[in-house]
C-alpha cells in the first residue's frame, strides 16, 4: 500500500498519511544527536561529533551555526539541506532588521524556517528538507527561547530537547533529570547537556561540541579543556551516585531515588 | 467606493451618474439640476459644477500654467515631549483660491494607538494609511504584540517608494507609542523617512515652526504642550491663507491616542489678542 502513493509527494495516502514527509524524518534519525537545553540566563546546544577521516580538516562548528547575533541553531539530518535553510534563515533575520528596524524573535525566525519547510511538503514535485532544527537564542526583551522543528513544518517550544539519533532516549533522560534548580544555574544547565549528550555518545570532549549563548552576548563554542572539565566533574558525580547505591544495597534498605518530580519539558505550540 | 463611503461621502450614486449625464437625457434636469438662488442650499456641499473630472482636467492641462490641486494647503504639526506626543491639525482645503472644505479630517486613526497625519493629496494619504492600517493589524496577529512606529512608518514608506516619481503627494507624520516609548515619523511622497522630537508640515509650517521653536521645551507639562500645539496652528491660520478654519489636538499617551479638541481657529485669535499673555 505505502509503495504506490510516496512517489508524488503532494498526494496524501488513503490513510491520511504524508510518507515523504515520515521519510524525512526517519532521514533525520540517521542524523548525529544534538541537545538544547533553556536556562534562565543561558541557551546551551550540544552535538555529537562525527569521527573524520585521518586526512579530512577537523573543522570545528559545522552543526551548530549562528543565524544573528542572539540567534544559533543546530540541526539533525542532511546537511546539505540545513546549509541551504540556514542561508535563508540568515537572510530572513537581515531582512527584518532593515524592515522592521529590531532583530527577529526567536519564535519569529522559527516560523519562518518552519514555513519554509512546509513549504517544501505541498506540491511542485519537490521533497520535504531531511532535517529537523533546534533554534536557541534571546529575544529583544532579554527572554530565553528554545524552539525545535521537524520536517513536516510544525515547530513547537521547548524547555530541554534532542534531535537525530536516539533521541528518544536522550528526551527521555532530560525528562528525568530536568529541575527548576538546573534552570536557574547556568553551571548546571551547561552540565545537563553534556550529561545527555553522554548518554548516548562515548565520553570525551572529542566526541562532542558544546556552544553557549548568554544574554546580550554572541554564541560562544566552549574549547575542549573546558568540556573536559565538565566532563570531569560529571564523572566524578556519577562515582559518587554508584557508591550511595552500592551502600544502600549493602544496608539492605531500599534505595530512594534521589530525582526531584521533574517539569514536562515540552510545551507546545501547534498540534 | 468603499474610500467614498469611509471619508462620509454619501451622496456618490447622483455624482456617479452625473458625471454620465447627456444633454439630450430625458431627466436632465433631475440628475444634473441648474443651479439657482432657490436649489442651490441642497447643493452646497458639491462643488458648483456638474462634472469636476472634466472641469478640472481643462484647468490641469500645462496649457493654462494653472493647476488646481485639491487641498494642498495645510498645516500640520506634531512634537514629542515627555508625557508622549501632541498632533495638532487645520481643517482648511483649498483648490487654487477656492476653499473647498473648512472641516477636513486631517488626522487619520490608522488604529488606538497609532496616528497618521494628512498633508498634499488626501486620496493618496487616507489610501495609503488604510493600506498601512490592515498590514498594521495583521503584523499584530501574526506577532502577538503590537507593532512599533518605526516599523510601520517603514512599511509605509517602503509602499511610496515604489511609486516614487509617479506623481503622490503626500507629507505624512506617523505618531505612535511603542515598547521603546513615544515615536514620531516623517514620510513623504520622495521616499523620505526621518524622526525627530518635532515637525511641521504644510504651507502653514513656516508659521508654525516659529512659534514652537520659541517656546518647545521637552519637559513641558501636557497642559503647556496642548497650549502651545494650538497657538502655533492658530497663528498659521492666521497668516497663511490655505490654512485655517478648526484646530484638532490630539495627545498620543502610553495607553493609546485622546482627542483634546476641535474648535475654530479664529475665536482663538481674538481671545489671544484680548489676553495678551504671548510669554517668550
Amino acid at each position: 500500500m505505502a509503495g504506490e502513493y510516496d512517489t508524488a509527494i503532494t498526494v496524501f495516502s488513503p490513510d491520511g498519511r504524508l510518507f515523504q514527509v515520515e521519510y524525512a524524518q526517519e532521514a533525520v534519525k540517521k542524523g548525529s544527536t544534538a541537545v538544547g537545553v533553556r536556562g534562565k540566563n543561558i541557551v546551551v546546544l550540544g552535538v555529537e561529533k562525527k569521527a573524520v577521516a585521518v586526512l579530512q580538516e577537523d573543522r570545528t562548528v559545522r552543526k551548530i551555526c549562528v543565524l544573528d547575533d542572539h540567534v544559533a541553531m543546530a540541526f539533525a539530518g542532511l546537511t546539505a539541506d540545513a546549509r541551504v535553510l540556514m542561508h535563508r534563515a540568515r537572510i530572513e533575520c537581515q531582512s527584518h532588521r532593515l524592515n522592521v528596524e529590531d532583530p527577529v524573535t526567536i519564535e519569529y525566525i522559527t516560523r519562518y524556517i518552519a514555513d519554509l519547510q512546509q513549504k517544501y511538503t505541498q506540491g511542485r514535485g519537490r521533497r520535504p528538507f531531511g532535517l529537523s532544527t533546534l533554534i536557541v537564542g534571546f529575544d529583544y526583551d532579554g527572554t530565553p527561547r528554545l524552539y525545535s522543528t521537524d520536517p513536516s513544518g510544525t515547530y513547537h517550544e521547548w524547555k530541554a530537547n534532542a534531535i537525530g539519533r536516539q533521541a528518544k532516549t536522550v528526551r527521555e533522560y532530560l525528562e528525568k533529570a530536568y529541575t527548576e534548580t538546573i534552570y536557574e544555574s547556568t553551571h548546571e544547565s551547561i552540565k545537563l547537556c553534556i550529561r545527555a549528550l553522554l548518554e548516548v555518545v562515548q565520553s570525551g570532549s572529542k566526541n562532542v561540541e558544546i556552544a553557549v549563548m548568554v544574554r546580550h552576548k554572541p554564541l560562544k563554542t566552549l574549547s575542549s579543556d573546558e568540556v573536559e572539565k565538565y566532563i570531569a566533574e560529571i564523572e566524578k558525580e556519577n562515582e559518587i551516585e554508584a557508591e550511595k547505591k552500592k551502600q544502600a544495597k549493602q544496608l539492605g534498605g531500599t534505595t530512594t531515588t534521589t530525582t526531584t518530580p521533574s517539569l514536562t519539558t515540552q510545551t507546545s505550540k501547534k498540534e | 467606493m468603499a474610500l467614498a463611503s469611509v471619508l462620509g461621502f454619501k451622496s456618490n450614486e447622483t455624482f456617479n451618474r452625473s458625471l454620465q449625464c447627456e444633454k439630450t437625457d430625458a431627466n436632465i434636469d433631475e440628475i444634473c439640476p441648474k443651479l439657482n438662488i432657490e436649489n442651490i442650499a441642497q447643493f452646497i456641499t458639491l462643488p458648483p459644477y456638474a462634472d469636476p473630472a472634466k472641469y478640472l482636467k481643462m484647468v490641469n492641462e500645462s496649457v493654462d500654467r494653472v493647476r488646481i490641486q485639491f487641498l494642498k494647503g495645510t498645516t500640520t504639526l506634531a512634537f514629542k515631549f515627555r508625557n508622549g506626543v501632541i498632533v495638532a491639525v487645520d481643517s482648511r482645503a483649498t483648490a487654487g483660491g477656492f476653499i473647498a472644505s473648512g472641516e477636513v479630517k486631517k488626522v487619520i486613526e490608522i488604529n488606538p494607538y497609532l496616528l497618521g497625519t494628512m498633508a498634499g493629496g488626501a486620496a493618496d494619504c487616507a489610501f495609503w494609511e488604510r493600506v498601512l492600517a490592515r498590514h498594521c493589524r495583521i503584523y499584530e496577529l501574526r506577532n502577538k504584540e503590537k507593532i512599533s512606529v518605526a516599523a510601520a512608518s517603514k512599511i509605509l514608506v517602503n509602499m511610496i517608494f515604489e511609486y516614487r516619481g509617479m506623481g503622490l503627494s503626500m507629507g505624512t507624520m506617523i505618531v505612535g507609542w511603542d515598547k521603546r516609548g513615544p515615536g514620531l515619523y516623517m514620510v513623504s511622497d520622495d521616499g523620505e523617512r526621518i524622526t525627530d522630537n518635532m515637525f511641521s508640515v504644510g504651507s502653514g509650517s513656516i508659521y508654525a515652526y516659529s512659534i514652537l521653536d520659541a517656546s518647545y521645551k521637552y519637559e513641558m507639562s501636557t497642559n503647556d504642550a496642548i497650549d502651545l500645539a494650538r497657538r502655533a496652528i492658530v497663528h498659521a491660520a492666521h497668516r497663511d491663507a490655505a490654512s485655517g478654519n478648526i484646530v484638532r489636538i490630539y495627545h498620543m499617551k502610553e495607553t493609546g491616542w485622546e482627542k483634546i479638541e476641535e474648535k475654530d481657529t479664529n475665536d482663538y485669535m481674538y481671545q489671544y489678542r484680548e489676553d495678551k499673555t504671548m510669554n517668550f
